[in-house]
């Protein structure tokens, strides 16, 4: 369960997210949808506390991620945009060390990367080096690194980016495998198509604020649009008009 | 705790996978000095051994106006050989570099010398070439010789004892041991250590910082449920680890390639063997705590790897300026200089090489005082993963 209230957040004069409101229910699949630059990472990054927000809050299952950032980070898995392994260890050494971070007992952990390997299908390449891996192998691998110490909260940033068909599909399968496992997933994307296939619940950002949050067909029909896209560009020149 | 051992591990086993930059940090450091050391010591021993006994062949303008002379300079093994035909071609072949030295007898030598008024030799060289040098002085030391040896004849021939002209008589006594003056040659082999220790935690320290971050596996390595200050300190012990081990080696090395150096036949016998290897492992310990923060300190600010990497080269001259300042201006080693890191290790290394009395007080305040800064600045590093703009 992540919950977003007013926040707030810029870099120099950049004002890169200004009153970001939303929920995110566990259970379901929101998605984060927004133009380049509206300012999603810039929440998500919020959210997996890398980043402190200038004013507003947020909390992962009731903790808040500036004044109980630990506690907020056990509750989250994060896949950040563009994550990297360490090319030198082996995909099941990237995930086991992450495990051990997580300080999950030495005797689990075995079992534990063993079983997200079987989750995520990627037993064909677990113990060779990650070095050349695909775009699609590496995002898969820092997936199960992000899922291995269990988490009740799923961030995913822009993660079928640079990813082929089949890695897409078999991506969007994925996720929903953890929607139904009870988890709360929250992913961002600028991809119309994506977002309406696969989320409950959509929450369009543009210029760093709320411009629509419902389900894909609320958004229709609050906007009057029959296409998803077109609400899209409706929302987002609702939201330059009011500037 | 535990998750510092898990980050220390991952980066020690790393770093050892990348085969590659282990060799340039671990093989080319520590074991570029010993060999190269080797090589100018052997070299300007058996010049120097060389040099002495060897004839040497010197141009002269007018050799036949100073037979005496010749002969003379023959018995030293000086050998006169037709020179260029007058004092310009000569001024113009030392100039050119084709002779060393060349020497010209006036035409009026002779009959000076007879007149018993001062006579005349013209000694040509190039000062500013060091490679002349030896064989001007060699010349200048014969001429000077043989002068003396004339006035003594004369002084004779008038019935005065020739001690007149020598009313003291310097004696000099060096009290130099054979390891001190083996010191002036193997001071620099403390910068050797320092150099190769950094040079062994460079690549890691660049790695573990600036690198994890150009990677993008800093984000969700910062995003677990871990301590972010634990995390640091584990990437710096593996930093400090690796520079122990680039020491060791390179110490070892030296070892090993003193014993190929025939440092003896030029009265040298360093004091260096296992004890000092310990004994400088022990004062550098603290260094490479220091020197792996430092490194980690400036390679976190930068914002790509091929930026830190020439930041972080800046800092394997850093430990340099406190040598060299104390070099340069002659200072003797005095109990102030034991609170500079880097000073203190060199001067402490050089007396135990000169085999010199070394005081316990000396060595307990370069550890602390060293320890103390490394700590200092890794408390730094560990509080700058708090600071969100490292991360973007």
């Amino acid at each position: 369960m992540i919950k977003v209230d007013d926040l707030h957040k810029s870099f120099g004069d950049v004002k890169a997210v200004r009153g970001v409101s939303f929920d995110a229910p566990d259970g379901k699949i929101t998605g984060l949808l927004g133009p380049n630059g509206a300012g999603k990472s810039t929440t998500l990054r919020v959210l997996y506390t890398v980043i402190q927000p200038d004013s507003g809050s947020a909390s992962i299952d009731g903790h808040d991620v500036v004044s109980e950032s630990l506690a907020a980070r056990k509750r989250i898995g994060a896949l950040p945009h563009g994550a990297g392994l360490y090319p030198q260890l082996t995909a099941r050494e990237n995930i086991a060390y992450y495990a051990k971070l997580c300080n999950l007992p030495g005797n689990e952990i075995d079992d534990r990367v063993a079983s997200i390997v079987d989750l995520l299908e990627i037993g064909d390449f677990v113990d060779r080096r990650t070095k050349g891996f695909s775009q699609g192998q590496r995002t898969k691998v820092a997936l199960a690194r992000a899922l291995v110490h269990d988490p009740g909260n799923v961030i995913l940033d822009e993660p079928t980016n640079g990813l082929d068909v089949m890695a897409t599909r078999s991506l969007r399968e994925l996720i929903l495998k953890l929607k139904e496992s009870g988890r709360c997933v929250l992913f961002s994307s600028h991809i119309m198509q994506e977002v309406a296939a696969l989320c409950d619940d959509i929450v369009i950002i543009a210029a760093g604020q709320v411009a629509i949050e419902d389900t894909a067909d609320g958004i229709r029909e609050r906007t009057g649009c029959d296409d998803l896209e077109d609400a899209f560009v409706h929302a987002i020149q609702r939201v330059g008009a009011t500037e | 705790m535990k998750t510092f051992f898990t980050v220390y591990r991952k980066e020690v086993l790393d770093y050892f996978r990348d085969r590659r930059t282990l060799l340039s940090s671990l093989l080319i450091g520590p074991l570029f000095g010993p060999v190269l050391f080797a090589f100018v010591i052997n070299l300007s021993i058996e010049r120097s051994i060389g040099d002495a006994s060897a004839t040497l062949e010197l141009p002269v303008i007018g050799a036949e106006r100073a037979d005496n002379l010749m002969r003379y300079l023959k018995s030293r093994r000086i050998d006169a050989v037709d020179g260029p035909p007058d004092l310009d071609a000569a001024m113009a072949a030392v100039e050119s570099g084709e002779h060393d030295v060349v020497l010209r007898i006036p035409p009026d030598f002779a009959e000076r010398l007879a007149d018993g008024v001062p006579a005349r030799v013209e000694v040509i060289s190039d000062l500013a070439n060091s490679a002349g040098e030896r064989e001007t002085r060699r010349v200048r030391n014969a001429l000077r010789a043989y002068s003396g040896e004339l006035a003594t004849m004369r002084l004779t021939a008038r019935g005065v004892s020739p001690q007149v002209m020598q009313p003291i008589t310097v004696d000099e006594v060096d009290v130099s041991t054979p390891s001190g003056r083996s010191a002036l040659l193997l001071g620099m082999l403390s910068y050797f250590f320092v150099f190769s220790l950094l040079m062994g935690g460079m690549n890691l320290a660049i790695d573990s910082t600036a690198g994890e971050r150009e990677r993008g596996s800093l984000e969700p390595l910062v995003s677990l449920p871990v301590n972010r200050e634990t995390l640091m300190l584990g990437k710096i012990a593996a930093t400090s680890s690796y520079m122990l081990l680039a020491l060791s080696l390179s110490l070892l090395a030296f070892l090993v390639a003193l014993g190929f150096m025939p440092l003896e036949s030029v009265g040298m016998t360093p004091n260096f063997g296992p004890g000092t290897v310990l004994f400088a492992l022990f004062l550098f310990l603290p260094f490479s705590l220091l020197g792996s923060a430092m490194m980690t300190l400036v390679a976190s600010f930068t914002k790509s790897y091929k930026e830190a990497q020439s930041w972080v080269s800046m800092l394997l001259l850093a430990p340099t300026f406190p040598i060299l300042i104390v070099s340069v201006l002659t200072l003797r080693p005095q109990f102030v200089f034991m609170f500079v890191p880097s000073l203190s290790q060199h001067l402490l290394l050089v007396d135990r090489i000169k085999n010199e009395p070394i005081d316990p007080l000396h060595v307990a305040v370069s550890f602390v005082t060293t320890l103390l800064l490394g700590i200092f600045l890794t408390g730094i590093c560990a509080r700058l993963y708090r600071r969100e703009g490292l991360l973007g």
